[in-house]
Protein backbone atom coordinates (compact mmCIF):
# COMPACT_ATOMS: atom_id res chain seq x y z
CA UNK A 1 0.00 0.00 0.00
CA UNK A 2 1.13 3.55 -0.64
CA UNK A 3 0.68 6.61 1.55
CA UNK A 4 -1.04 9.72 0.30
CA UNK A 5 -0.62 12.98 2.16
CA UNK A 6 -3.90 14.91 2.60
CA UNK A 7 -3.92 18.54 3.65
CA UNK A 8 -7.00 20.48 4.77
CA UNK A 9 -7.02 24.04 3.43
CA UNK A 10 -9.47 26.88 3.09
CA UNK A 11 -10.28 27.70 -0.50
CA UNK A 12 -8.30 30.97 -0.51
CA UNK A 13 -5.41 32.32 -2.58
CA UNK A 14 -2.00 31.64 -1.09
CA UNK A 15 -2.65 28.24 0.37
CA UNK A 16 -0.88 26.31 -2.35
CA UNK A 17 2.05 28.74 -2.26
CA UNK A 18 2.44 28.24 1.46
CA UNK A 19 2.36 24.46 1.23
CA UNK A 20 4.74 24.17 -1.70
CA UNK A 21 7.16 26.57 0.02
CA UNK A 22 7.25 24.33 3.08
CA UNK A 23 7.87 21.29 0.89
CA UNK A 24 10.58 23.09 -1.06
CA UNK A 25 12.41 24.07 2.13
CA UNK A 26 12.19 20.51 3.40
CA UNK A 27 13.47 19.29 0.06
CA UNK A 28 10.46 17.07 -0.50
CA UNK A 29 9.88 15.83 -4.03
CA UNK A 30 6.34 15.54 -5.29
CA UNK A 31 5.17 12.82 -7.69
CA UNK A 32 1.58 13.89 -8.03
CA UNK A 33 -0.85 16.44 -6.69
CA UNK A 34 -4.60 16.84 -6.95
CA UNK A 35 -7.01 19.20 -5.25
CA UNK A 36 -10.68 18.70 -4.45
CA UNK A 37 -12.74 21.63 -3.20
CA UNK A 38 -16.18 21.89 -1.70
CA UNK A 39 -18.12 24.59 0.11
CA UNK A 40 -15.26 26.92 0.88
CA UNK A 41 -12.63 24.38 1.82
CA UNK A 42 -10.43 21.91 -0.03
CA UNK A 43 -8.33 18.85 0.44
CA UNK A 44 -4.95 18.79 -1.27
CA UNK A 45 -3.66 15.30 -1.97
CA UNK A 46 -0.01 14.60 -2.60
CA UNK A 47 2.14 11.66 -3.54
CA UNK A 48 5.59 12.54 -2.18
CA UNK A 49 8.91 10.81 -1.85
CA UNK A 50 8.80 10.86 1.97
CA UNK A 51 5.24 10.90 3.29
CA UNK A 52 6.23 10.63 6.96
CA UNK A 53 8.62 13.56 6.84
CA UNK A 54 6.07 15.57 4.86
CA UNK A 55 3.37 15.07 7.49
CA UNK A 56 5.80 15.99 10.25
CA UNK A 57 7.02 19.13 8.56
CA UNK A 58 3.52 20.31 7.58
CA UNK A 59 2.14 19.76 11.07
CA UNK A 60 5.06 21.58 12.64
CA UNK A 61 4.08 24.61 10.54
CA UNK A 62 0.53 24.44 11.85
CA UNK A 63 -1.09 22.76 8.88
CA UNK A 64 -3.69 20.04 9.17
CA UNK A 65 -2.14 17.06 7.44
CA UNK A 66 -3.02 13.40 7.49
CA UNK A 67 -1.61 10.31 5.87
CA UNK A 68 -4.06 8.05 4.09
CA UNK A 69 -3.52 4.60 2.60
CA UNK A 70 -4.15 4.33 -1.12
CA UNK A 71 -3.55 1.74 -3.83
CA UNK A 72 -0.87 2.54 -6.43
CA UNK A 73 -1.26 0.40 -9.53
CA UNK A 74 1.46 0.14 -12.15
CA UNK A 75 0.15 0.41 -15.72
CA UNK A 76 1.46 0.56 -19.26
CA UNK A 77 1.49 4.06 -20.64
CA UNK A 78 -0.40 2.84 -23.71
CA UNK A 79 -3.97 3.29 -24.92
CA UNK A 80 -6.02 0.82 -22.93
CA UNK A 81 -3.63 0.76 -19.98
CA UNK A 82 -6.18 2.13 -17.55
CA UNK A 83 -9.05 0.22 -19.09
CA UNK A 84 -7.43 -3.05 -18.01
CA UNK A 85 -7.69 -1.97 -14.38
CA UNK A 86 -11.11 -0.40 -14.69
CA UNK A 87 -12.44 -3.60 -16.21
CA UNK A 88 -11.46 -5.56 -13.12
CA UNK A 89 -13.08 -3.00 -10.83
CA UNK A 90 -16.30 -3.17 -12.81
CA UNK A 91 -16.39 -6.95 -12.89
CA UNK A 92 -15.71 -7.28 -9.19
CA UNK A 93 -17.99 -4.35 -8.34
CA UNK A 94 -15.34 -2.35 -6.52
CA UNK A 95 -16.44 1.22 -5.94
CA UNK A 96 -13.81 3.91 -6.50
CA UNK A 97 -14.02 6.92 -4.14
CA UNK A 98 -11.17 8.84 -5.70
CA UNK A 99 -8.55 8.29 -8.40
CA UNK A 100 -5.84 10.14 -10.26
CA UNK A 101 -2.92 9.13 -12.40
CA UNK A 102 0.51 10.23 -13.59
CA UNK A 103 3.14 9.08 -16.07
CA UNK A 104 6.49 7.96 -14.71
CA UNK A 105 8.19 6.84 -17.91
CA UNK A 106 6.88 8.32 -21.08
CA UNK A 107 5.19 5.74 -23.31
CA UNK A 108 6.36 3.02 -20.95
CA UNK A 109 4.94 3.24 -17.45
CA UNK A 110 2.25 5.09 -15.54
CA UNK A 111 0.81 4.90 -12.06
CA UNK A 112 -2.86 5.13 -11.05
CA UNK A 113 -3.72 6.03 -7.47
CA UNK A 114 -7.01 4.62 -6.17
CA UNK A 115 -8.91 5.36 -2.99
CA UNK A 116 -11.54 2.66 -2.59
CA UNK A 117 -14.13 1.76 -0.01
CA UNK A 118 -12.69 -1.57 0.92
CA UNK A 119 -8.90 -1.50 0.65
CA UNK A 120 -7.93 -5.07 1.63
CA UNK A 121 -10.53 -6.55 -0.69
CA UNK A 122 -9.39 -4.40 -3.62
CA UNK A 123 -5.70 -5.23 -3.00
CA UNK A 124 -6.56 -8.90 -3.02
CA UNK A 125 -8.57 -8.70 -6.24
CA UNK A 126 -5.97 -6.64 -8.11
CA UNK A 127 -3.07 -8.84 -7.05
CA UNK A 128 -4.94 -11.98 -8.09
CA UNK A 129 -5.69 -10.36 -11.45
CA UNK A 130 -1.97 -9.96 -11.97
CA UNK A 131 -1.49 -6.25 -11.40
CA UNK A 132 1.62 -4.84 -9.74
CA UNK A 133 0.81 -2.72 -6.70
CA UNK A 134 3.54 -0.39 -5.52
CA UNK A 135 4.48 0.53 -2.00
CA UNK A 136 6.10 3.85 -1.08
CA UNK A 137 9.67 2.73 -1.73
CA UNK A 138 8.79 1.26 -5.08
CA UNK A 139 6.82 4.34 -6.08
CA UNK A 140 9.97 6.38 -5.63
CA UNK A 141 12.44 4.07 -7.19
CA UNK A 142 10.69 4.17 -10.55
CA UNK B 1 -59.87 56.34 16.08
CA UNK B 2 -60.05 54.84 19.57
CA UNK B 3 -60.78 51.18 20.16
CA UNK B 4 -61.22 51.97 23.83
CA UNK B 5 -61.49 55.76 24.13
CA UNK B 6 -62.11 55.82 27.85
CA UNK B 7 -58.99 53.86 28.77
CA UNK B 8 -56.75 55.25 26.02
CA UNK B 9 -57.39 58.85 27.10
CA UNK B 10 -57.64 58.28 30.86
CA UNK B 11 -56.11 61.23 32.72
CA UNK B 12 -52.73 60.56 34.34
CA UNK B 13 -54.05 60.59 37.91
CA UNK B 14 -56.80 58.08 37.20
CA UNK B 15 -54.34 55.98 35.19
CA UNK B 16 -51.93 55.84 38.12
CA UNK B 17 -54.73 54.92 40.53
CA UNK B 18 -55.75 52.15 38.13
CA UNK B 19 -52.17 50.93 37.93
CA UNK B 20 -51.82 50.76 41.69
CA UNK B 21 -55.04 48.81 42.05
CA UNK B 22 -54.01 46.38 39.29
CA UNK B 23 -50.52 46.07 40.75
CA UNK B 24 -51.91 45.07 44.12
CA UNK B 25 -54.16 42.55 42.40
CA UNK B 26 -51.17 41.20 40.44
CA UNK B 27 -49.02 40.89 43.55
CA UNK B 28 -51.81 38.92 45.18
CA UNK B 29 -52.03 36.68 42.11
CA UNK B 30 -48.30 35.97 41.69
CA UNK B 31 -48.04 35.03 45.35
CA UNK B 32 -49.74 31.81 44.24
CA UNK B 33 -46.72 30.87 42.10
CA UNK B 34 -43.84 28.83 43.59
CA UNK B 35 -41.24 31.49 42.79
CA UNK B 36 -43.06 34.57 44.08
CA UNK B 37 -44.68 32.66 46.91
CA UNK B 38 -41.29 31.80 48.34
CA UNK B 39 -39.83 35.23 47.55
CA UNK B 40 -42.65 37.18 49.19
CA UNK B 41 -42.50 35.04 52.28
CA UNK B 42 -38.76 35.62 52.53
CA UNK B 43 -38.90 39.36 51.85
CA UNK B 44 -42.16 39.98 53.72
CA UNK B 45 -43.94 41.42 50.67
CA UNK B 46 -47.73 41.59 50.48
CA UNK B 47 -50.28 43.64 48.46
CA UNK B 48 -51.24 45.89 51.38
CA UNK B 49 -47.60 46.92 51.79
CA UNK B 50 -47.84 48.58 48.36
CA UNK B 51 -49.18 52.01 49.23
CA UNK B 52 -47.98 53.82 46.14
CA UNK B 53 -46.57 52.94 42.72
CA UNK B 54 -43.01 53.67 43.94
CA UNK B 55 -43.35 50.78 46.35
CA UNK B 56 -42.95 48.49 43.36
CA UNK B 57 -39.23 48.96 43.93
CA UNK B 58 -39.47 46.75 47.01
CA UNK B 59 -39.99 43.86 44.62
CA UNK B 60 -36.82 42.45 43.02
CA UNK B 61 -36.31 42.43 39.25
CA UNK B 62 -36.86 39.34 37.16
CA UNK B 63 -34.24 38.56 34.52
CA UNK B 64 -34.23 36.02 31.72
CA UNK B 65 -31.97 33.87 33.90
CA UNK B 66 -34.61 33.86 36.62
CA UNK B 67 -37.14 32.56 34.10
CA UNK B 68 -34.68 29.92 32.92
CA UNK B 69 -33.96 28.78 36.46
CA UNK B 70 -37.69 28.50 37.16
CA UNK B 71 -38.44 26.68 33.91
CA UNK B 72 -41.00 25.39 33.38
CA UNK B 73 -43.58 25.96 36.14
CA UNK B 74 -41.88 28.18 38.72
CA UNK B 75 -43.84 31.28 37.69
CA UNK B 76 -47.20 29.59 37.11
CA UNK B 77 -49.86 31.34 39.22
CA UNK B 78 -52.90 29.20 38.34
CA UNK B 79 -53.52 25.44 38.16
CA UNK B 80 -52.11 24.03 34.93
CA UNK B 81 -55.61 23.01 33.76
CA UNK B 82 -56.55 26.67 33.48
CA UNK B 83 -53.76 27.28 30.95
CA UNK B 84 -54.85 27.24 27.31
CA UNK B 85 -51.66 28.32 25.55
CA UNK B 86 -47.91 28.36 26.01
CA UNK B 87 -45.26 30.19 24.03
CA UNK B 88 -41.58 29.38 24.29
CA UNK B 89 -38.24 30.81 23.31
CA UNK B 90 -35.62 28.86 21.39
CA UNK B 91 -33.03 26.79 23.20
CA UNK B 92 -33.04 23.38 24.77
CA UNK B 93 -33.92 22.67 28.38
CA UNK B 94 -31.90 24.83 30.68
CA UNK B 95 -31.81 27.76 28.30
CA UNK B 96 -35.43 27.96 27.17
CA UNK B 97 -38.14 30.09 28.76
CA UNK B 98 -41.89 29.55 28.61
CA UNK B 99 -44.92 31.82 29.11
CA UNK B 100 -48.37 30.45 29.99
CA UNK B 101 -51.72 32.03 29.15
CA UNK B 102 -55.24 31.48 30.44
CA UNK B 103 -58.29 32.11 28.24
CA UNK B 104 -58.67 35.51 29.90
CA UNK B 105 -55.01 36.33 29.16
CA UNK B 106 -55.46 35.44 25.48
CA UNK B 107 -58.50 37.67 25.34
CA UNK B 108 -56.78 40.63 27.01
CA UNK B 109 -53.83 40.24 24.67
CA UNK B 110 -56.13 40.21 21.63
CA UNK B 111 -57.81 43.36 22.98
CA UNK B 112 -54.47 45.16 23.11
CA UNK B 113 -53.60 44.15 19.56
CA UNK B 114 -57.04 45.23 18.32
CA UNK B 115 -56.50 48.54 20.09
CA UNK B 116 -53.14 48.98 18.32
CA UNK B 117 -54.53 48.14 14.90
CA UNK B 118 -57.65 50.27 15.31
CA UNK B 119 -55.49 53.18 16.43
CA UNK B 120 -53.78 53.40 13.03
CA UNK B 121 -56.95 52.91 11.05
CA UNK B 122 -57.51 49.19 10.52
CA UNK B 123 -61.20 48.29 10.24
CA UNK B 124 -63.30 45.17 9.75
CA UNK B 125 -63.30 45.81 6.02
CA UNK B 126 -59.52 45.40 5.87
CA UNK B 127 -57.72 42.32 4.64
CA UNK B 128 -54.82 41.53 6.96
CA UNK B 129 -51.98 39.30 5.78
CA UNK B 130 -50.04 38.06 8.79
CA UNK B 131 -46.56 37.40 7.39
CA UNK B 132 -44.93 36.68 10.74
CA UNK B 133 -43.89 33.26 11.99
CA UNK B 134 -46.64 31.25 13.64
CA UNK B 135 -45.83 28.39 16.02
CA UNK B 136 -44.06 28.97 19.30
CA UNK B 137 -43.31 32.57 18.39
CA UNK B 138 -45.74 35.13 19.73
CA UNK B 139 -45.58 37.41 16.68
CA UNK B 140 -47.85 35.28 14.50
CA UNK B 141 -50.59 34.12 16.83
CA UNK B 142 -50.57 37.37 18.83
CA UNK B 143 -51.54 39.48 15.86
CA UNK B 144 -53.79 36.78 14.47
CA UNK B 145 -56.14 36.80 17.47
CA UNK B 146 -56.12 40.58 17.70
CA UNK B 147 -56.92 41.08 14.02
CA UNK B 148 -59.76 38.56 14.23
CA UNK B 149 -61.15 40.35 17.26
CA UNK B 150 -61.10 43.60 15.31
CA UNK B 151 -62.96 41.80 12.55
CA UNK B 152 -60.52 42.04 9.68
CA UNK B 153 -60.17 39.21 7.18
CA UNK B 154 -57.05 37.41 8.41
CA UNK B 155 -54.77 35.60 5.96
CA UNK B 156 -52.54 33.42 8.20
CA UNK B 157 -49.73 33.38 5.63
CA UNK B 158 -46.85 32.99 8.10
CA UNK B 159 -43.32 33.86 7.01
CA UNK B 160 -41.44 32.98 3.82
CA UNK B 161 -42.67 31.61 0.49
CA UNK B 162 -42.31 34.97 -1.23
CA UNK B 163 -44.06 34.24 -4.48
CA UNK B 164 -47.10 32.92 -2.70
CA UNK B 165 -47.21 35.96 -0.40
CA UNK B 166 -47.48 38.25 -3.41
CA UNK B 167 -50.07 36.08 -5.14
CA UNK B 168 -52.16 36.18 -1.94
CA UNK B 169 -51.89 39.96 -1.87
CA UNK B 170 -53.13 40.12 -5.45
CA UNK B 171 -55.90 37.54 -5.21
CA UNK B 172 -57.35 38.67 -1.88
CA UNK B 173 -56.58 42.39 -2.16
CA UNK B 174 -54.58 42.57 1.04
CA UNK B 175 -54.65 46.03 2.59
CA UNK B 176 -52.60 45.54 5.78
CA UNK B 177 -49.53 43.39 6.43
CA UNK B 178 -47.50 42.38 9.51
CA UNK B 179 -43.90 41.64 8.61
CA UNK B 180 -40.29 41.94 9.74
CA UNK B 181 -38.60 44.94 8.10
CA UNK B 182 -35.77 43.01 6.42
CA UNK B 183 -38.28 40.67 4.80
CA UNK B 184 -40.32 43.63 3.55
CA UNK B 185 -37.22 44.89 1.76
CA UNK B 186 -36.24 41.43 0.53
CA UNK B 187 -39.69 40.97 -1.02
CA UNK B 188 -39.06 43.87 -3.37
CA UNK B 189 -36.80 41.56 -5.40
CA UNK B 190 -39.63 39.07 -5.81
CA UNK B 191 -41.99 41.88 -6.81
CA UNK B 192 -39.49 42.93 -9.46
CA UNK B 193 -39.07 39.41 -10.80
CA UNK B 194 -42.86 39.00 -11.05
CA UNK B 195 -43.28 42.38 -12.71
CA UNK B 196 -45.58 43.60 -9.92
CA UNK B 197 -45.33 47.17 -8.63
CA UNK B 198 -46.59 47.21 -5.04
CA UNK B 199 -47.35 50.90 -5.28
CA UNK B 200 -49.67 50.54 -8.28
CA UNK B 201 -50.76 46.92 -8.64
CA UNK B 202 -51.80 46.16 -5.04
CA UNK B 203 -54.25 47.52 -2.47
CA UNK B 204 -51.73 47.76 0.40
CA UNK B 205 -52.31 50.75 2.65
CA UNK B 206 -50.23 49.94 5.73
CA UNK B 207 -47.72 47.63 7.35
CA UNK B 208 -46.69 46.85 10.94
CA UNK B 209 -43.02 46.06 11.43
CA UNK B 210 -41.27 44.65 14.47
CA UNK B 211 -39.34 41.73 15.97
CA UNK B 212 -35.97 43.05 14.83
CA UNK B 213 -34.14 46.33 15.35
CA UNK B 214 -34.35 48.76 12.46
CA UNK B 215 -33.64 52.40 11.74
CA UNK B 216 -36.01 55.25 10.92
CA UNK B 217 -34.39 55.26 7.50
CA UNK B 218 -35.42 51.64 6.92
CA UNK B 219 -39.02 52.45 7.82
CA UNK B 220 -39.10 55.34 5.36
CA UNK B 221 -37.55 53.15 2.66
CA UNK B 222 -40.31 50.58 3.06
CA UNK B 223 -42.95 53.32 3.00
CA UNK B 224 -41.56 54.74 -0.21
CA UNK B 225 -41.09 51.38 -1.92
CA UNK B 226 -44.62 50.17 -1.16
CA UNK B 227 -46.50 53.46 -1.13
CA UNK B 228 -48.03 52.77 2.29
CA UNK B 229 -47.78 53.82 5.92
CA UNK B 230 -45.47 51.70 8.08
CA UNK B 231 -45.89 51.54 11.87
CA UNK B 232 -43.42 50.30 14.44
CA UNK B 233 -44.62 47.53 16.76
CA UNK B 234 -42.93 46.50 20.03
CA UNK B 235 -43.44 43.60 22.37
CA UNK B 236 -41.81 40.71 24.17
CA UNK B 237 -43.15 37.27 24.96
CA UNK B 238 -42.66 37.82 28.69
CA UNK B 239 -45.30 40.56 28.40
CA UNK B 240 -47.51 38.54 26.00
CA UNK B 241 -45.76 39.27 22.74
CA UNK B 242 -46.60 42.08 20.31
CA UNK B 243 -49.04 44.67 21.57
CA UNK B 244 -46.96 46.10 24.42
CA UNK B 245 -46.25 49.35 22.57
CA UNK B 246 -47.31 50.63 19.16
CA UNK B 247 -47.01 53.80 17.10
CA UNK B 248 -50.01 56.02 16.54
CA UNK B 249 -50.49 57.88 13.28
CA UNK B 250 -47.99 60.53 14.43
CA UNK B 251 -45.23 57.93 13.96
CA UNK B 252 -43.23 59.55 16.72
CA UNK B 253 -42.69 57.06 19.51
CA UNK B 254 -44.68 53.98 20.50
CA UNK B 255 -47.52 54.25 23.04
CA UNK B 256 -46.89 51.71 25.81
CA UNK B 257 -50.27 50.66 27.22
CA UNK B 258 -50.04 51.78 30.80
CA UNK B 259 -53.37 50.29 31.81
CA UNK B 260 -51.83 46.89 31.05
CA UNK B 261 -48.18 47.48 31.97
CA UNK B 262 -46.09 49.47 34.38
CA UNK B 263 -43.07 50.82 32.50
CA UNK B 264 -39.85 51.66 34.29
CA UNK B 265 -36.60 52.88 32.76
CA UNK B 266 -33.52 52.00 34.77
CA UNK B 267 -29.79 52.51 34.60
CA UNK B 268 -28.54 49.01 33.71
CA UNK B 269 -25.49 49.42 35.96
CA UNK B 270 -26.95 51.00 39.11
CA UNK B 271 -30.49 49.59 38.61
CA UNK B 272 -31.88 52.95 39.74
CA UNK B 273 -34.58 54.76 37.76
CA UNK B 274 -33.20 57.28 35.25
CA UNK B 275 -34.39 60.89 35.04
CA UNK B 276 -37.55 61.49 33.05
CA UNK B 277 -36.78 61.26 29.35
CA UNK B 278 -33.28 59.79 29.76
CA UNK B 279 -32.24 56.61 28.01
CA UNK B 280 -32.08 53.40 30.01
CA UNK B 281 -33.20 49.79 30.15
CA UNK B 282 -36.93 49.14 29.82
CA UNK B 283 -38.50 47.19 32.67
CA UNK B 284 -42.11 45.98 32.42
CA UNK B 285 -44.68 44.69 34.91
CA UNK B 286 -47.80 42.98 33.58
CA UNK B 287 -51.05 44.25 35.12
CA UNK B 288 -53.76 42.26 33.41
CA UNK B 289 -52.32 38.73 33.28
CA UNK B 290 -53.42 35.96 35.59
CA UNK B 291 -51.75 32.78 34.29
CA UNK B 292 -48.18 33.89 34.65
CA UNK B 293 -47.88 37.56 35.59
CA UNK B 294 -44.33 38.91 35.82
CA UNK B 295 -43.26 41.86 37.92
CA UNK B 296 -40.35 44.12 36.92
CA UNK B 297 -38.99 42.12 34.00
CA UNK B 298 -35.68 43.45 32.72
CA UNK B 299 -35.98 43.53 28.95
CA UNK B 300 -32.31 44.45 28.23
CA UNK B 301 -33.73 46.81 25.60
CA UNK B 302 -32.40 50.36 25.69
CA UNK B 303 -34.82 53.20 25.00
CA UNK B 304 -36.20 56.41 26.50
CA UNK B 305 -39.68 57.68 27.29
CA UNK B 306 -40.98 60.82 25.57
CA UNK B 307 -41.74 63.14 28.47
CA UNK B 308 -44.28 65.30 26.60
CA UNK B 309 -47.84 64.47 25.57
CA UNK B 310 -48.80 63.17 22.14
CA UNK B 311 -51.00 65.16 19.74
CA UNK B 312 -53.14 62.06 19.18
CA UNK B 313 -54.69 62.58 22.62
CA UNK B 314 -53.66 59.29 24.17
CA UNK B 315 -52.35 59.69 27.69
CA UNK B 316 -50.26 56.50 27.69
CA UNK B 317 -46.64 57.56 27.35
CA UNK B 318 -44.52 56.78 24.34
CA UNK B 319 -41.26 54.84 24.30
CA UNK B 320 -38.66 55.55 21.65
CA UNK B 321 -37.37 53.16 19.04
CA UNK B 322 -35.09 50.57 20.71
CA UNK B 323 -31.51 51.87 20.69
CA UNK B 324 -29.63 48.72 21.60
CA UNK B 325 -29.28 45.85 24.06
CA UNK B 326 -27.48 45.60 27.38
CA UNK B 327 -26.65 41.94 26.87
CA UNK B 328 -25.20 39.90 24.03
CA UNK B 329 -28.50 38.71 22.63
CA UNK B 330 -28.58 38.64 18.83
CA UNK B 331 -31.58 39.12 16.60
CA UNK B 332 -31.19 37.39 13.25
CA UNK B 333 -34.05 37.36 10.74
CA UNK B 334 -36.33 38.42 13.58
CA UNK B 335 -35.30 35.51 15.81
CA UNK B 336 -33.64 35.99 19.22
CA UNK B 337 -30.59 33.94 20.17
CA UNK B 338 -27.54 34.03 22.37
CA UNK B 339 -23.94 33.28 21.30
CA UNK B 340 -23.68 30.79 24.15
CA UNK B 341 -26.31 28.62 22.44
CA UNK B 342 -24.05 28.39 19.39
CA UNK B 343 -21.03 27.69 21.56
CA UNK B 344 -22.80 24.92 23.43
CA UNK B 345 -23.97 23.27 20.21
CA UNK B 346 -20.53 23.40 18.57
CA UNK B 347 -18.69 22.07 21.62
CA UNK B 348 -20.92 19.00 21.59
CA UNK B 349 -19.58 18.01 18.14
CA UNK B 350 -16.25 16.15 18.59
CA UNK B 351 -14.68 17.15 15.27
CA UNK B 352 -15.03 20.82 16.05
CA UNK B 353 -12.12 22.73 17.55
CA UNK B 354 -12.60 25.17 20.38
CA UNK B 355 -12.59 28.35 18.36
CA UNK B 356 -15.46 29.75 16.32
CA UNK B 357 -16.75 33.09 15.13
CA UNK B 358 -20.20 34.43 14.34
CA UNK B 359 -20.24 36.94 11.50
CA UNK B 360 -23.38 38.89 10.77
CA UNK B 361 -23.81 40.78 7.54
CA UNK B 362 -26.59 42.39 5.60
CA UNK B 363 -26.86 40.99 2.10
CA UNK B 364 -29.53 42.67 -0.06
CA UNK B 365 -31.34 43.80 3.10
CA UNK B 366 -31.32 40.25 4.48
CA UNK B 367 -29.54 39.10 7.59
CA UNK B 368 -26.76 36.70 6.71
CA UNK B 369 -25.25 34.69 9.54
CA UNK B 370 -21.96 32.90 8.85
CA UNK B 371 -20.38 30.76 11.51
CA UNK B 372 -16.70 30.01 11.02
CA UNK B 373 -15.73 26.80 12.75
CA UNK B 374 -12.18 25.60 13.25
CA UNK B 375 -11.75 21.96 12.31
CA UNK B 376 -9.97 19.87 14.91
CA UNK B 377 -6.67 18.81 13.29
CA UNK B 378 -6.59 15.46 15.02
CA UNK B 379 -10.01 14.58 13.58
CA UNK B 380 -9.02 15.18 9.97
CA UNK B 381 -8.73 11.97 7.94
CA UNK B 382 -8.49 13.41 4.45
CA UNK B 383 -11.98 12.24 3.58
CA UNK B 384 -13.92 14.84 1.59
CA UNK B 385 -17.30 13.24 2.21
CA UNK B 386 -16.64 13.16 5.90
CA UNK B 387 -15.93 16.89 5.94
CA UNK B 388 -19.00 17.66 3.86
CA UNK B 389 -21.06 15.53 6.19
CA UNK B 390 -19.57 17.31 9.19
CA UNK B 391 -20.45 20.70 7.80
CA UNK B 392 -24.00 19.54 7.12
CA UNK B 393 -24.29 18.14 10.62
CA UNK B 394 -23.09 21.39 12.16
CA UNK B 395 -25.70 23.32 10.19
CA UNK B 396 -28.45 20.91 11.27
CA UNK B 397 -27.50 20.98 14.96
CA UNK B 398 -27.33 24.77 14.96
CA UNK B 399 -30.61 25.14 13.11
CA UNK B 400 -32.26 22.88 15.63
CA UNK B 401 -30.99 25.00 18.53
CA UNK B 402 -31.33 28.59 17.29
CA UNK B 403 -34.17 28.05 14.77
CA UNK B 404 -32.34 29.91 12.01
CA UNK B 405 -30.23 28.23 9.30
CA UNK B 406 -26.71 29.67 9.28
CA UNK B 407 -23.97 29.44 6.67
CA UNK B 408 -21.11 27.37 8.05
CA UNK B 409 -17.51 27.67 6.91
CA UNK B 410 -14.95 25.11 7.98
CA UNK B 411 -11.64 26.85 8.58
CA UNK B 412 -8.14 25.73 9.39
CA UNK B 413 -7.19 25.17 13.03
CA UNK B 414 -5.72 28.25 14.72
CA UNK B 415 -6.76 30.49 11.83
CA UNK B 416 -9.35 32.50 13.74
CA UNK B 417 -8.06 35.46 15.74
CA UNK B 418 -7.47 34.78 19.38
CA UNK B 419 -7.80 37.51 21.98
CA UNK B 420 -6.13 38.03 25.30
CA UNK B 421 -9.25 38.53 27.37
CA UNK B 422 -12.80 37.55 26.55
CA UNK B 423 -13.12 35.88 23.16
CA UNK B 424 -14.68 38.11 20.52
CA UNK B 425 -17.22 35.69 19.21
CA UNK B 426 -19.54 37.99 17.33
CA UNK B 427 -18.69 40.35 14.51
CA UNK B 428 -21.84 42.25 13.63
CA UNK B 429 -21.39 44.24 10.41
CA UNK B 430 -25.04 45.19 10.15
CA UNK B 431 -25.99 48.68 11.20
CA UNK B 432 -29.30 47.84 12.78
CA UNK B 433 -29.95 50.04 15.73
CA UNK B 434 -31.88 53.27 15.29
Amino acid sequence: MAQQVCIFAENKPGRLERITKILKEARINMRAITIATSQGFGIIKLIVNDPEKTIEVLRSKGLTAYSREVIAVLMDDQPGGLHKVAEVFARKEINVEDAYGFVVQDKKRAVMIFDVESMPEAVNILTKAGFVLLNDEELYSL
Amino acid sequence: MFWDRQNETLDRDSLKKLQLRLLQKTVKQVAKSPYYGALFKKEGISPDRLKGLDDIRRIPFVSKDTLREQYPYGFLAVPKEKIVRMHSSSGTTGRATVIFHTASDINEWAELIARCMYMVGVRASDVFQNMMGYGLFTGGLGFHYGAEKLGALVIPAGAGNSRRQIVLMQEFETTVIHIIPSYALHLLETFRSLGVDPRKDLKLRMAFIGAEPHTEETRRRIEAAYGMKVYNSYGLSEMNGPGVAFECQQQCGLHAWEDSYIVEVIDPETLEPVRDGDEGELVFTSLKREGMPIIRYRTRDLAHIYPDSCPCGRTHRRISRIKGRTDDMLIVKGVNMFPVQIEKTLMAIPEVGSNFQIILDKKDDNDLMTIKVEVLGSMFTGDMQHLQGLRKRIIEELRSEILVTPEVELVEPDSLPRSEGKAVRVIDNRKQWG
